[in-house]
């Protein structure tokens, strides 16, 4: 089949204070997208401190220099807006949609924030408060409450920055000051180590002028220096369990450690594939085997990437399998028929059409992620934080279509039982 | 600095879009929204009846369809759907069977024909509804440890008794008693372009798409029962009905009642007034019981619809030790906007917001096709969508004031509350009346 290749005009730009600014222009609906991401997120978090970046993230939406607090939510909201941000293993992102009239009130109102939130004790305590309610709403109080991405990593990787819990514990959270959060705005919200961008209804030359007078005027300090955070496979398997209360059946997560997506990424493509061909629909290799012929599990699942976008993590980034099933005591039987069906791939290659096909639906699925204004905006600046190029979003489909045959077989000859973190979780809700 | 003021909006352009009734009686409607190279799809066949057999058969059929027609075997039908960039899913509920799919627009002649193969042959082949079952019933038992999942179906059966709208999910021992025959049962008796309608929005031509669809959808023919479901009961109100889940470190609170269908000329006030309330992230509720108190990650209300009408829902889940006085803020909060006046920087606030909003969530291919699917349920099209900004820019401080005094009393609501009963049972009671589930 002939794929379509969209294409997007990008244009760049470098404030004096280091921002790094896109701009994708799209005159075809009066909407424009607001982004900005920094450089920080969980894995930058001092010890002691785990949740601590999660919880900043709120902080920046209590009141700026000249914004009380309630303010910025209402700015965006009553120009028939939207916003939101969240924060990820290596940044953070901040957000709005809206009409292409409020475009400089959007402006403004990130530029306000990166000059100067306004944190204060009262303020903390309350995001506290919300942030704990936060994590008793999606961990604590549900079944399968942050499985696998809060619990896998403790097994999986070894240093405090790759395997702490990233929404944190309650007691670090509690022992966060006013002045902790001074020092991670002074350090990680520098302009230099943000990226800034818009994209839909906007002229470019009056864009560019508008983030000048409103970024511009942010005093410039250095990026902090990103140490690296890579950890090398590992070469036993690790194996833990996690008790659930909540959950009625039990469930498993499988995890290799995956290096360096921006620096090998033709290998990093090859890997996503393999995701695909194990486990996306009915014709995929463990629907069919674990669910279709085997009724080993209920759902099944392979991806690449904490939260399962392949592109959100630099080095170490983590390839995870996830199944749910209905006896406790077939896990072992589980695992057996996941590493049949990847040594099968790594051994006896693709069956015919099967690379074309799944290929296929991924580029489909990557373009519609492209469609709304806001997400595409958001996409542009993760790939120029991450990749530091915003364009590779149009190149994916070319770089997809290299992808041979060979170099997913040996994607899938590295996930060998001897390099997997397996965590079982505990069905403390079974009745 | 000041924040920036507004520029002068700019409108969106405007859609072509057709639509043709078929032979078959099946409702087209296509829309040309060139961006991305894809095609939306949303087929949605009615499925409202009084039949208390349905849920449960449905609810496979739903689970099964996908899993082999005419010469495809299941993974044969899934591989064929990704070679072609395509995804199609189904689902059902008491309203609608809904199947959804995207696909390469360059591809949607093919899909369309796989799409009527699954409509006109699907195989329910035993073996394959058997695994479905179990899968069925496994999903249901981790659905219903969910707390809201908990909540919102005790709140269904208090709002609506024995009505088919108080059943979300079907009961695991009527899906594991259900075999491949009823299954088929249901898809001959129901599954019929009669009445159904199908939505493509995409990077398409929209003419060339309707004759595409004429010729694929030929051989779908007949027409489902008339709906025979009863009329919808009035939500009784009544003592706050407590469930116990013990261990649980939030309550989940879920309230409802009746309110106003898109079509009544008092609906833009009421969707106003409940903006204001609680249905967006500057409500009073939300920064009550959140900015202001921490005692939750955040309230909701919202308007849903259903072919027999439609609700006003609230939830939140709160912190256990601060059940009490989150639920009293919260009566506060609804006696407030219930008996005094609303001011115009609100309505002016959330009616931004509501037209805004309304443009973005149609703005994509996705959601503009879930936009015109669901409005056709209640014999709308996508001029409701046009014409709506016009109609909340009529409507005045008087008029949402009016609707929340109707609507938003905290008198007229049915409540349940999910929690550790022995935690939260006694400063419920302090607030009102309450009744313990057994």
């Amino acid at each position: 089949m002939e794929i379509p290749s969209p294409a997007f005009e990008l244009v760049h730009h470098t404030l004096d204070n280091g921002l790094r600014v896109v701009l994708a222009p799209d005159p075809s609906a009066p909407v424009v997208g607001i982004a900005v991401l920094y450089d920080v997120g969980f894995r930058s978090e001092p010890e002691g401190r785990t949740g601590f970046a999660h919880l900043f993230e709120h902080l920046m939406f209590q009141g700026s220099e000249n914004l009380e607090k309630l303010e910025h939510f209402r700015y965006v909201q009553s120009s028939g807006g939207m916003f939101n941000g969240s924060t990820h293993f290596d940044y953070t992102n901040y957000f709005e949609a809206l009409p292409s009239n409020a475009l400089e009130r959007g402006l403004f109102l990130e530029a306000d924030r990166m000059r100067s939130p306004r944190i204060t004790e009262e303020n903390l305590a309350n995001q506290l408060d919300v942030v704990k309610n936060e994590i008793r709403v999606n961990v604590m109080n549900r079944p399968y409450g942050g499985f696998p991405w809060i619990y896998l990593p403790s097994v999986l990787f070894d240093t405090f920055a790759n395997s702490h819990n990233g929404y944190g514990g309650f007691e670090d959270l509690e022992s966060a000051t006013v002045v902790d959060a001074a020092d991670f705005f002074e350090r990680y919200y520098a302009p230099a180590n943000a990226v800034l961008t818009v994209g839909g209804d906007l002229e470019v030359e009056a864009t560019i002028a508008m983030i000048e007078a409103h970024f511009g005027s942010v005093a410039a300090r250095p990026a902090p220096e990103r140490p690296s955070f890579a950890e090398p496979p590992l070469t036993a398997e690790r194996r833990d369990t996690h008790e659930d209360p909540h959950a009625p059946l039990p469930a498993v997560a499988i995890g290799y450690r995956h290096s360096d997506p921006v620096v090998s990424l033709q290998k990093h493509l090859a890997t996503l594939l393999l995701a695909e061909i194990l486990s996306d629909g009915d014709a995929s290799r463990l629907q069919r085997r674990l669910v279709q012929r085997d009724h080993l599990v209920t759902d099944v699942g392979a991806y690449l990437g904490e939260f399962g976008d392949p592109f959100d993590e630099r080095d170490p980034t983590t390839f995870t399998i996830t199944a749910h099933y209905p006896q406790a005591d077939s896990l072992n039987a589980i695992l057996r028929a996941i590493d049949e069906e990847i040594e099968r791939i790594a051994s006896d290659g693709l069956e015919p059409g099967e690379l074309d096909r799944v290929r296929t639906r991924l580029l489909s699925v990557m373009f519609r992620e492209l469609d709304a204004v806001i997400s595409r905006t958001l996409e542009f600046a993760k790939f120029e934080l991450i990749y530091g190029r915003a364009d590779l979003i149009t190149q994916l489909p070319q770089r997809l279509l290299a992808v041979t045959e060979g170099q997913i077989r040996s994607a899938a000859g590295e996930l060998r039982p001897e390099r997997r973190a397996v965590l079982e979780v505990i069905a403390g809700g079974a009745r | 600095m000041t924040v920036p003021a507004l520029t002068e909006a700019r409108a969106a352009a405007e859609l072509d879009v057709v639509q043709r009734t078929l032979a078959n009686g099946l409702t087209v409607t296509a829309v040309a929204k060139p961006g991305v190279p894809l095609a939306e799809v949303r087929l949605r066949v009615p499925f409202l009846a009084a039949d208390p057999s349905l849920p449960a058969h449905a609810t496979l059929l739903s689970d099964a369809l996908l899993t082999g027609a005419s010469t495809f075997d299941r993974a044969g039908l899934a591989a064929a759907l990704q070679a072609l960039g395509a995804d199609l899913s189904v689902g059902v509920d008491a309203d609608r069977l809904m199947l959804s799919g995207n696909v390469l627009a360059t591809a949607l002649p093919q899909l369309l024909d796989v799409l009527s193969t699954v409509l006109t042959a699907p195989t329910f082949a035993a073996d394959e509804v058997a695994t479905e079952r179990d899968r069925l019933v496994e999903r249901l038992t981790i659905a219903r440890s969910r707390p809201g999942t908990i909540a919102g179906e005790a709140l269904g059966l208090r709002m609506w008794g024995r009505h088919p709208y108080a059943l979300d999910l079907p009961e695991a021992d009527e899906v594991a008693a259900t075999t491949a025959d009823q299954v088929r049962a249901v898809h001959e008796q129901r599954v019929h372009p009669g009445s159904a309608g199908l939505v493509i929005v995409g990077d398409i031509e929209t003419g060339a798409v309707l004759d595409l669809v004429e010729t694929a959808f030929a051989e779908w023919i007949g027409t489902a029962p008339a709906v025979d479901a009863p009329p919808l009961p009035s939500p009784p109100g009544g003592a706050l009905l407590i469930i116990d889940r013990p261990g649980s470190v939030q309550t989940s609170v879920r309230m409802g009642r009746t309110a106003l269908t898109r079509s009544d000329p008092g609906y833009p006030a009421l969707q106003l007034a409940n903006l204001i309330f609680g249905g967006y992230f500057s409500s009073r509720w939300t920064e009550n019981i959140r900015e202001d108190k921490g005692y939750t990650y955040g309230p909701h209300s919202r308007i849903d619809h259903h072919v027999l009408g439609s609700t006003l829902m609230f939830d939140v889940e709160v912190a256990t030790e601060v059940t009490g006085p989150a639920l009293l803020e919260t009566q506060y909060e609804l006696g407030r906007i219930a008996s005094l006046p609303v001011t115009e920087d609100e309505v002016d606030a959330v009616r931004q917001y509501a037209t805004g909003t309304l443009a973005l969530s149609t703005a994509t291919q996705a959601g503009l096709a879930s936009t015109i699917s669901a409005l056709s349920a209640f014999g709308l099209g996508l001029d409701w969508v046009v014409d709506h900004p016009a109609r909340l820019a009529a409507v005045t401080v008087d008029d949402v004031s009016a609707a929340a005094s109707e609507f938003l009393a905290p008198h007229g609501l049915t409540a349940v509350v999910v929690g550790d009963a022995e935690l939260i049972t006694a400063p419920l009671e302090r607030l009102g009346p309450v009744e313990s589930a057994e």
